[in-house]
């Protein structure tokens, strides 16, 4: 292949200069102050119903402009889920419900002048509850007579396994092969169950949306999202209006993880504006993140590991309770990938494997969308399992793995029979023992002063997005003098996809990046895209990208060759502009754009729709070296090494800021951030003082590598980053403190207490 | 109550409650790159100079900032210039939204210890909080850029 000028190359981010400068960028920074301030006031109960609810004295409050209750909004239930229509999330929510789901359910939608005006108000709504009993403990969920969901209009739009009558989100079963005959017939088989907890994104900006009527008398939405296409169906759903009513776009957004793949805040405003047709704002509090969004599903993973006193892992049975909270959002979709994206890294060996799952309603804040997406409460079961077995067999866990792990060529049966085309999981390995230093880390090392050093491994996949379902899309523009616009509808949540993307093009265009002006997202403006989640952008988004320029190219050899009097095949486009094959006679780009604005009949402005029937993974090997303070239980993290095979690297630098900024958020899930409920279901970690992400003094060294390989559906041998990295942490940081401590901590977070007291007592 | 005080070099007289948050009080007076990502002191987003010492506008009144300097990422392009480059080089600017708090923290950092080793960047900016980064590739920035500016000095 010709060496690439623009991708693979580690340019700045085109925003980066106005990000580090604190220019105004984002929702609250670029849409006017003197909107309607919109507030919730939220359920103090985790099942109640409303008897009454009185709002005259709140209105009384000067400045005040509106309170809305369960009586003023539309009866039809939705699914705030951003995906695909039909979603496989359940249709099981409205805009405000007389039944109160959970601690933070929304009561009423507040809307006045001012903030002070609003507060006051809240304060002043008088609510009478009929308050039940709720459903907390997500093991008795599954067929309790108390239901989450009793509404006879609860809906569930696909085949998941949902029944609002068991309080069941989604259920199902699959597998090959016979698992119980054959771990009967293993010598060893490990059988655990692994905890994760309902964590939270934490993305530094909240959920945050503006809401106006535009000019043409329609629904115009400023937000921080993901999802502009899904956003703009939902808010019509949930306000029930045509979608021709809506228009959606995002400006820059301040983290995303998932977070904002759900219509978390957006429905509310935008309500108000439809009501009063005025300007509104959705801030949300860091205290309503925490309480009232969209975290990362709990799960609880069973595995049964089998294999032979050599090592040879021959089946895994894998049964994942997962708890969706108070709705269903990503519900049946999450618990999916805590199988499909576990059980394929051992697919060397594996004769059977089985993968069960239920996914219960709870009276608890609803799950939706984080990083990792399942996979990473799969992947802490199984490579844990993996781990252990290793500990057991007293085998190196890297020669365990050596022997067992999927390999480029091999056709993985709990991977929807996908083939690994591009698989550089060995070398991952291999290349991760290297820079780590295996050799000497591994070893457990008594320091002598009550503390001890010891060292885990953990493997991770994902996929790169969901295959035949993902649309990404692209339009490219030439303009004036041979300038490009890139329009997507994918969106850039600090990931650096506008960059990245504008790489794929001006290395097909063969211009400079500077060259090419992205633009995205507008549901008006941008092609159709399905959004950024999903490990999707690089690989599908970015194929689109691809497929479009070229089509430009062959568009503007076109025009070139009516200038110069020969036909498209004897011409050639060297980026610059077009000229005959033998040299004879050029058209520069600038002569093509003028053309193309005069008495021209072949589009410069080409738009290409892509899809995938695969979803190549990317894998990734992390190992990490912790000190334990025996006699207080703490953790300190000395170094994560961690080596990534995501293709094709786009951009070196973002790949690489990815993986650490993946793997730090990692290390918080594994060591600090908690999440705790109340007897009567109210989280306590409701505020950065309660729930600790890591600082930087938290994470240790990272040291980041690739081993790259080269996906034949990807752009440039692409594959996806963005998720693959959260996963390897827990477990890889599980190992190294049963390492140092001998007892395995199999749910998480594992704080400094949970060690002590294990230590104590085992 | 009316207070007046210099902000980014300018003189300022303004009325405000005196429950006003200074955070609040500068996003009023265009100062958007102060950026609010908790209520409870933890997260840095928020970070100004009150007399040239890095607070947290968060947990300062804007009547406490009465008759004093008060200094936001706005007042202070030039010298933000000087090493955000670096960080932009390594890609570590991600998302951006806790950019001005830490960029303000540095700039007071480096005021203080032009030529701070790791473990004292990592102490000073421990406050300023980023999901998206996993600090190294900040850490990396400000690190070529004290060999640049080392380089520039010795050279």
């Amino acid at each position: 292949m010709a060496e690439l000028k623009s991708v693979g190359k580690p340019v700045r981010k085109k925003d980066a200069m106005q990000l580090l400068l604190g220019k105004p960028l984002f929702v609250e920074d670029v849409t006017p102050r003197d909107a309607l301030v919109v507030k919730v006031l939220r359920s103090p109960h985790a099942n109640a119903r409303i008897r009454e609810i009185r709002t005259e004295n709140a209105m009384k409050v000067p400045g005040m402009v509106a309170v809305y209750t369960y009586r003023d909004v539309p009866q039809k239930r939705f699914t705030m889920a951003g995906q695909t229509y039909p979603e496989p999330s359940p249709y099981d929510r409205l805009l405000l419900d007389q039944h109160l789901r959970f601690v933070g359910d929304a009561v009423a939608i507040v809307a006045g002048e001012t903030e002070k005006a609003v507060d006051k108000a809240m304060k002043l709504i008088r609510v009478d509850y009929e308050v039940l009993e709720p459903v907390l403990d997500f093991h008795t969920a599954k067929d309790n007579p108390i239901l989450v969901h009793p509404e006879d209009n609860w809906r569930s739009l696909c085949p998941v396994g949902a029944d609002n009558r068991r309080n069941l989100c989604a259920s199902g079963q699959e597998g090959e092969g016979d698992i119980d005959e054959v771990l009967d017939s293993c010598p060893v088989v490990i059988d655990h169950t692994y905890h994760v907890k309902a964590c939270q994104q934490a993305m530094m900006e909240t959920f945050r949306t503006y809401t106006e009527i535009d000019r043409y008398g329609r629904l115009h939405v400023i937000s921080s999202t993901q999802i502009v296409f899904h956003c703009r169906r939902i808010i019509a759903n949930a306000l029930d209006i045509p979608k021709s009513m809506v228009h959606v776009e995002k400006p820059r957004i301040g983290g995303g993880f998932g977070a904002k793949q759900t219509v978390v805040a957006e429905v509310y405003p935008a309500f108000v504006t439809w009501k009063t047709r005025r300007p509104a704002r959705m801030v949300y509090s860091r205290k309503e993140c925490q309480i009232a969004a969209s975290p990362r599903h709990e799960m609880e993973v069973h595995v049964r590991l089998g294999a032979t006193q050599e090592g040879i892992i021959r089946g895994i049975d894998l049964y994942t309770l997962s708890n969706t909270g108070a709705y269903g959002e990503h519900g049946p979709t999450t618990v999916g990938l805590s199988g499909h994206k576990s059980i394929p890294v051992y697919t060397a060996n594996l004769e059977a494997f089985r993968f069960t799952y239920d996914v219960v309603y709870t009276n608890r804040q609803s799950a939706g969308a984080y990083r990792g997406y399942g996979a990473t409460q799969g992947l802490f079961a199984v490579e844990s399992a993996v781990n252990e077995l290793a500990e057991k067999l007293h085998m190196d866990p890297l020669t365990l793995r050596e022997k067992n792990i999927v390999r480029e060529g091999m056709v993985m049966p709990a991977y929807y029979h996908e083939t690994a085309n591009a698989c550089a999981l060995d070398r991952c390995i291999e290349k991760c023992a290297e820079i780590f230093n295996w050799k000497e880390k591994y070893p457990v090392r008594d320091m002598g002063n009550g503390k001890i050093r010891a060292a885990g491994v953990g493997l991770s996949m994902q996929g790169s997005g969901i295959s035949g379902l993902d649309v990404g899309s692209a339009t490219i523009k030439l303009g004036d003098e041979g300038i490009y616009n890139l329009m997507i509808g994918a969106a850039d949540m600090g990931t650096g996809c506008d960059t990245t993307l504008a790489q794929i093009a001006a290395e097909c265009l063969d211009c400079d990046l500077d060259d090419i002006a992205v633009f995205g997202a507008d549901t008006d403006a941008s092609p159709y895209d399905s959004g950024s989640y999903a490990s999707s952008t690089a690989y599908v988004t970015g194929k689109a990208v691809e497929k479009a320029c070229l089509e430009l190219r062959e568009n503007m050899r076109r025009i070139g060759a009516n200038m110069l009097g020969c036909t498209p095949e004897e011409t050639v486009f060297s980026g610059k502009g077009v000229s005959c094959a033998d040299g004879s006679a050029s058209v520069s780009l600038m002569d093509i754009a003028t053309r193309s604005m005069a008495g021209n009949n072949i589009p410069v402005q080409v738009t290409v729709s892509h899809s995938s029937p695969v979803s190549p993974p990317p894998f990734m090997a992390g190992m990490v070296e912790v000190e334990v303070d025996t006699q207080t239980g703490h953790v300190e993290l000395l170094n994560y090494s961690a080596v990534v095979d995501c293709g094709t690297p786009l951009n070196p630098n973002l790949v690489r800021i990815q993986a650490e900024g993946g793997i730090a958020q990692g290390i918080g899930m594994t060591l600090t951030e908690n999440v705790t409920y109340t007897a009567k279901g109210r989280v306590m970690e409701d505020s950065f003082m309660q729930y600790k992400i890591p600082s930087r003094l938290d994470v240790g060294k990272l040291q980041v590598d690739f081993a790259c390989s080269h996906e034949p559906t990807g752009p440039f041998g692409a594959k996806s980053i963005g998720e693959v990295v959260i996963n390897t942490p827990a477990p890889a940081i599980a190992h190294a403190i049963y390492r140092a401590t001998g007892v395995w901590h199999r749910e998480l977070p594992i704080t400094p207490e949970k060690i002590l007291m294990s230590m104590e007592h085992g | 109550m009316e207070i007046k005080l210099t902000l980014n070099g300018k003189p300022v007289t303004a009325s405000v409650d005196a429950d006003k948050l200074l955070l609040d009080f500068l996003r009023e007076q265009g100062c958007l790159s102060v950026k609010r990502g908790c209520e409870t002191a933890n997260c840095g987003l928020c970070t100004v100079l009150l007399d040239g010492v890095p607070v947290l506008s968060c947990s300062v009144l804007a009547a406490r900032a009465a008759g004093h300097q008060v200094q936001t990422l706005e007042g202070l392009q030039q010298e933000a210039e000087e090493f955000v480059g670096f960080i932009a080089d390594q890609g570590a600017e991600q998302c951006g939204f806790c950019n001005p708090g830490f960029v303000m923290n540095t700039i007071a950092l480096l005021r203080e210890n032009p030529y701070p080793t790791d473990e004292e960047i990592r102490a000073f900016l421990a406050g300023n909080l980023c999901r998206c980064s996993g600090y190294e590739g900040q850490l990396r920035g400000i690190r070529n850029y004290l060999n640049w500016k080392e380089g520039k000095t010795n050279g």
